[in-house]
């Protein structure tokens, strides 16, 4: 009878492709108004003059809204900020507070006119003058006013220094190469946008492409100065946001420009905004070093970014891969630092692992090769089952075999150690592999149920669904919880006014919001239960409720499966229209939001499951296989066939999930082939503007991508037993993939993507 | 995007006294360009003159060969069987380009009058001499891997978009164009584009208000020998980095006739004459295809960033002519 695992089809399918699901800038408002920004030209300095007669004088001009007349917000104040759960604006720099510039295309201004067209070419006719500044606008150029940062993400920065170059120097074999990985953008395919409609002075509605509505809604509160429960954040479908979608200034520019125009106003970003206003990918400069005894058992890892960011702590953690991979005496993983004068890098799909694993696992591949020990087998000998920087053990971790599973699949063993020997027509055949990792994560989450006397049930939480799945696989734990078909189950997410759940980020959602949702439903399922028991007219009277089990809607006697009573009647005869049930969830540590809801007061305490990170480490893991043709006169690179095998814990829905790992293969084989953003030095700018010269994989860059999972629930991280998936499939992908040309051509290339050019 | 006037022309004498009595007006064909530069506000037209309702969308047989029509799509004519059977070079080129929603729309006098897709073209906020004379070349000492290796200026490094320009250049086609008060007159393909000098503002040679009535395609020898490549970051939706139309006809192994013509390498088509040359008269080998490309490549000037397309255009030759030997047998992936 489980629903949950079936790979069955996205209940919100329908609505998309037939264009009835409802996304950010299709809130049309009335009285709605249109704002257009106007963007800075330098990359560093200030405004000395800005002159917005003449747009005031163009058809349709409502206002025009700058640092001259702008709302003031709250200012920036980390610890205020975190408080109020307000910590990740995308950039650390309110809008329009002032006249200086940090970078090329920072919002300067906001021209609102009564249509789209109108504040467009209005905003043109902006006079804006500046005192430039000498920018620093290039990583390579900056790297000797680069900085040992001490902190990333709460953790430390700098893991032991300077421990590996004794062990290394002292290696048998030893590898040492610097890999580089380009800017990148995630440009989802909906582009950012936000509707801003007030209700007096005080209360705000957004209508926001954003991961995540709780975490948006508390930012605006802040920096407008609003109570957050008057900010409300609705986002029933959002087209993609892979990390750029938190809260960039465009959301607090239209709640500013809404308020001065005193209607409803939309934004909606263009391409070009956004390659500039909201984060990217940093590039990095990774040195790694591996050492070995002469049996091919690593002696020490050393891994060194060097990396750039603006106007955030964040900056790229390509080192995280390797604190958790492989084992070895000694690990060094290490971070420099500079800041440029360019828009602001941020979270982007599997931040730090996708370029991370690229030079990681480029390295273990020469390594190999130098050793002549096959790939699969240099991994599985230096496996680790525990994580090397506390000893704990995973909580669930089946890597080698994912390396078997896949070399089987894959048919690796036709693979042969020396490069070169493998041709078709005019191609050089090559097969290369990479392991795959990402954290498992879980935050508190609330989730509240609901069920009519009819069977209709509703699941409700400020969660989000960002094309990954989410509304159809809360309907089947809902479904398998109560006993009641998925159809009968309506799932509301994507409003901050329901109970919390954490944003869509950070492969953590599934993890997070199922074991609160299936002990709303338990809770839901015992009322149900204890009302029959006590109600004499009942099959189940007087029975204990250990004697009671649940299926199609109906509770039955174990053992005697004639004594029923259905939901409904169970319902009806206590008078009962609509029952509910709230459960909040949260891991041992408690790390997380659990902010109660208005709409939800769980009955019981928080439920301390499992997640014990004090015994445990959560990660999942994953092969990569990969064939490549290489044209070698030519220069192209084809993926011909992919081999991709996750252990991610208990798979929800077969459907979903591969579809999850696809798409994250396919994003690593733009990474590795063709995906980057170059900025000229002069002026700190970014070269490639749209989707045109931004190139993402087409259909025929996408060969057939074998997924398989090992399935294995996770019996440490939640009841569920599931991690997340969003991000995992991205990781190893380019490191396979240069890998494989490596052994078709016998040229290593350690600097992405690899475009024709590279191989001429 | 600035606020413009637009009209439909029913004739194409009236579309063309519209724009030649308008400075600031422009012929509007499918649109795929010029809207996309109206919207990053590169071009400003005052008014757009639809065309797409002209009657000059057929593909034909003339006396001397095959005449497309302007403002036919880039679609329909690819896949029209006059020039599958005769020029399928040309079907080849243009199916290379842009996606199949872009070739639905775009139209081939359209094609011809594309602009560059130099990025410093495009942002407004960058020095670019074609967008805005006198104000410098961004390309020349920036991001120029995308950029020219012939041809170039100081004043002006980009590279002409099209694959079906390559494709005409190749086949000798000629330009059937009007001017203000009925002035008709053609243009051999050759001559149509420019190179930069010291106007890249001036992409071709058509004089304000002139339509493209038709391009004609002579006949021609080629239809079993030729061949398009077309290298580029992706498999479609991506310009050449370097892109060779490639045509021959054989007198038993020796060839009698051979076009050459580079796409992603000049300002223009770029007709390899002195490879053309070179070959007239050898043995149609690989031996002979790469010596012919390595004496046209002694000519190229690359930039900081783009040296490879020198190697990278020296053996696509090479590969386009032996793809040319298999009569188009080749795969389109090169």
């Amino acid at each position: 009878m489980s629903e949950t695992g079936k790979p069955i089809s996205r209940i919100d399918g329908r609505l998309k492709v037939t264009g009835k699901a409802t996304y950010a800038a299709e809130f049309n408002q009335p009285t709605m108004a249109y704002a257009f920004p106007v963007r800075a030209t330098i990359a560093k300095g200030r405004i000395t003059a800005l002159d917005d007669a003449a747009v005031k004088k163009e058809p349709g001009v409502i206002s025009v809204v700058s640092y001259k007349n702008a709302p003031k917000l709250k200012p920036l104040d980390m610890q205020a900020q975190a408080k109020a759960g307000a910590a990740f604006l995308g950039e650390n720099l309110p809008p329009l507070q002032d006249n200086k510039v940090y970078y090329p295309g920072q919002f300067i201004a906001v021209v609102v006119a009564e249509s789209y067209e109108q504040a467009r070419a209005a905003a043109y006719k902006l006079k804006v003058r500046y005192a430039a500044e000498k920018a620093a606008t290039d990583l390579k150029t900056e790297l000797p006013n680069s900085r040992k940062p001490a902190k990333l993400m709460g953790e430390e920065a700098q893991v032991n220094g300077g421990k590996t170059t004794a062990p290394l120097a002292q290696s048998a074999h030893r590898v040492e190469n610097t890999y580089s990985t380009p800017a990148e953008h995630h440009h989802p395919m909906e582009p950012h946008a936000t509707v801003a409609v007030w209700e007096g002075a005080d209360k705000l509605t957004l209508y926001d492409a954003t991961q995540g509505v709780g975490l948006t809604g508390a930012i605006a509160a802040y920096f407008l100065g609003l109570q957050p429960e008057n900010v409300r954040v609705i986002a029933p479908f959002v087209g993609g946001g892979f990390g750029s979608k938190g809260l960039w200034l465009h959301t607090l520019l239209v709640a500013m420009a809404a308020k001065a125009a005193g209607r409803p106003v939309k934004l909606a970003l263009t391409r070009q905004m956004m390659q500039t206003n909201v984060g990217h990918r940093a590039a990095t400069i990774q040195r790694v070093s591996l050492g070995t005894d002469t049996a091919g058992t690593l002696t020490a890892v050393r891994h060194h970014t060097d990396t750039y960011n603006n106007l955030t702590e964040f900056f790229e953690p390509s080192g995280k891969q390797s604190l958790v991979l492989y084992k070895a005496p000694v690990r060094e993983v290490t971070y420099g630092l500079v800041k440029l004068d360019r828009s602001t890098p941020t979270f982007m799909r599997a931040p730090g692992e996708t370029p991370g694993t690229f030079a990681l696992e480029s390295a273990m591949d020469e390594m190999a090769y130098k050793l002549k020990m096959d790939p699969v087998a240099f991994r599985i000998a230096n496996h680790t089952a525990q994580d090397p920087m506390n000893g704990h053990d995973f909580s669930s971790e089946f890597l080698v075999d994912c390396y078997r599973i896949g070399a089987e699949k894959f048919g690796w063993s036709a693979r042969s150690m020396e490069p070169r020997q493998k041709r078709n027509g005019k191609y050089l055949v090559g097969y290369g592999m990479a392991t795959a990792t990402y954290p498992g994560g879980r935050s508190a989450a609330t989730v509240k149920v609901s069920m009519t006397a009819s069977g209709d049930v509703t699941v409700m939480t400020a969660s989000i669904d960002i094309g990954t799945g989410t509304y159809t696989v809360l309907a089947q734990t809902a479904a398998d919880a109560l006993g009641v078909p998925v159809n009968r189950i309506q799932v509301k997410i994507g409003d901050s006014s329901l109970p919390p759940a954490p944003l869509a980020g950070g492969s953590q959602t599934t993890a997070s919001i199922h074991p609160a949702a299936l002990e709303a439903c338990v809770l839901l399922r015992k009322e149900l239960t204890a009302l029959a028991i006590a109600d004499s007219s009942s099959k189940l009277y007087g029975r204990a409720s250990d004697e009671i089990n649940y299926t199609n809607g109906n509770l039955f006697i174990i053992g005697d499966e004639k004594k029923t009573d259905a939901y409904a009647d169970i319902m009806s005869r206590a008078k009962r229209g609509e029952m509910e049930a709230c459960a909040t969830t949260q891991p041992v540590s408690g790390a997380g939001l659990t902010v109660p809801s208005a709409l939800c007061t769980p009955r019981e305490a928080p439920a301390e499951q499992n997640s014990d990170d004090k015994h445990y480490a959560f990660h999942s893991f994953g092969a990569q296989f990969a064939e490549v043709w290489v044209d070698e006169d030519l220069g192209t690179i084809r993926v011909k066939r992919f081999t991709s095998v996750q252990d991610v814990g208990r798979i929800m829905n077969e459907k979903t999930a591969r579809s999850q790992v696809i798409g994250g293969v396919i994003f690593g084989i733009g990474a590795a082939l063709m995906e980057a953003t170059d900025y000229d030095k002069r002026w700190g700018s970014p070269v490639v503007r749209t989707l045109a010269d931004y190139h993402v994989p087409v259909n025929l860059d996408v060969p057939p991508i074998n997924v398989h999972f090992i399935g294995k629930p996770d019996p440490h991280i939640s009841p569920i037993g599931a991690r997340g998936i969003g991000e995992i499939g991205i990781t190893g992908v380019a490191a396979a993939i240069a890998n494989a040309v490596f052994n078709a051509t016998g040229k290593r290339l350690r600097d992405l993507p690899l475009t024709p050019d590279k191989l001429m | 995007m600035r606020p413009f006037n637009y009209s439909n022309a029913g004739e194409p004498a009236t579309a063309i006294a519209t724009v030649s009595a308008n400075p600031g007006a422009k012929f509007l064909g499918g649109g795929t360009n010029l809207v996309d530069l109206m919207k990053e506000d590169v071009m400003h037209p005052s008014a757009l003159v639809d065309i797409t309702r002209l009657k000059l969308a057929d593909v034909a047989k003339t006396a001397t060969g095959v005449t497309i029509g302007g403002t036919a799509t880039n679609s329909f004519t690819a896949n029209h069987e006059l020039i599958r059977k005769n020029y399928p070079l040309l079907s080849m080129a243009i199916l290379a380009g842009a996606s199949a929603q872009i070739r639905n729309m775009a139209t081939n006098g359209g094609n011809l009058n594309q602009r560059t897709r130099c990025t410093y073209f495009y942002d407004v906020n960058l020095p670019c001499n074609k967008r805005e004379p006198g104000s410098g070349c961004g390309a020349l000492k920036g991001v120029n891997r995308n950029h020219a290796i012939f041809g170039w200026s100081e004043k002006c490094v980009a590279v002409y978009p099209s694959d079906m320009a390559i494709a005409l250049a190749a086949l000798d086609a000629v330009v059937h164009v009007e001017g203000n008060n009925n002035v008709k007159r053609t243009i051999n393909f050759a001559d149509f584009h420019r190179l930069p000098g010291d106007t890249p503002e001036k992409d071709n040679n058509l004089k304000p208000g002139e339509l493209i009535l038709s391009i004609e395609l002579p006949a021609n020898d080629f239809a079993e020998r030729s061949y398009y490549l077309k290298i580029r970051e992706r498999s479609s939706y991506a310009f050449a980095l370097v892109s060779v139309a490639a045509a021959m006809a054989l007198e038993g192994n020796r060839i009698k006739q051979v076009r050459i013509a580079l796409g992603g390498v000049a300002h223009k088509p770029w007709r390899a004459s002195v490879a053309e040359k070179w070959l007239i008269g050898k043995e149609a080998t690989e031996t002979n295809f790469r010596a012919a490309a390595e004496v046209e490549l002694k000519n190229a000037r690359p930039l900081e960033h783009n040296k490879f397309k020198v190697a990278m255009a020296q053996k696509a030759i090479a590969r386009a002519l032996q793809g040319a030997m298999q009569g188009g047998e080749y795969g389109l992936e090169g």
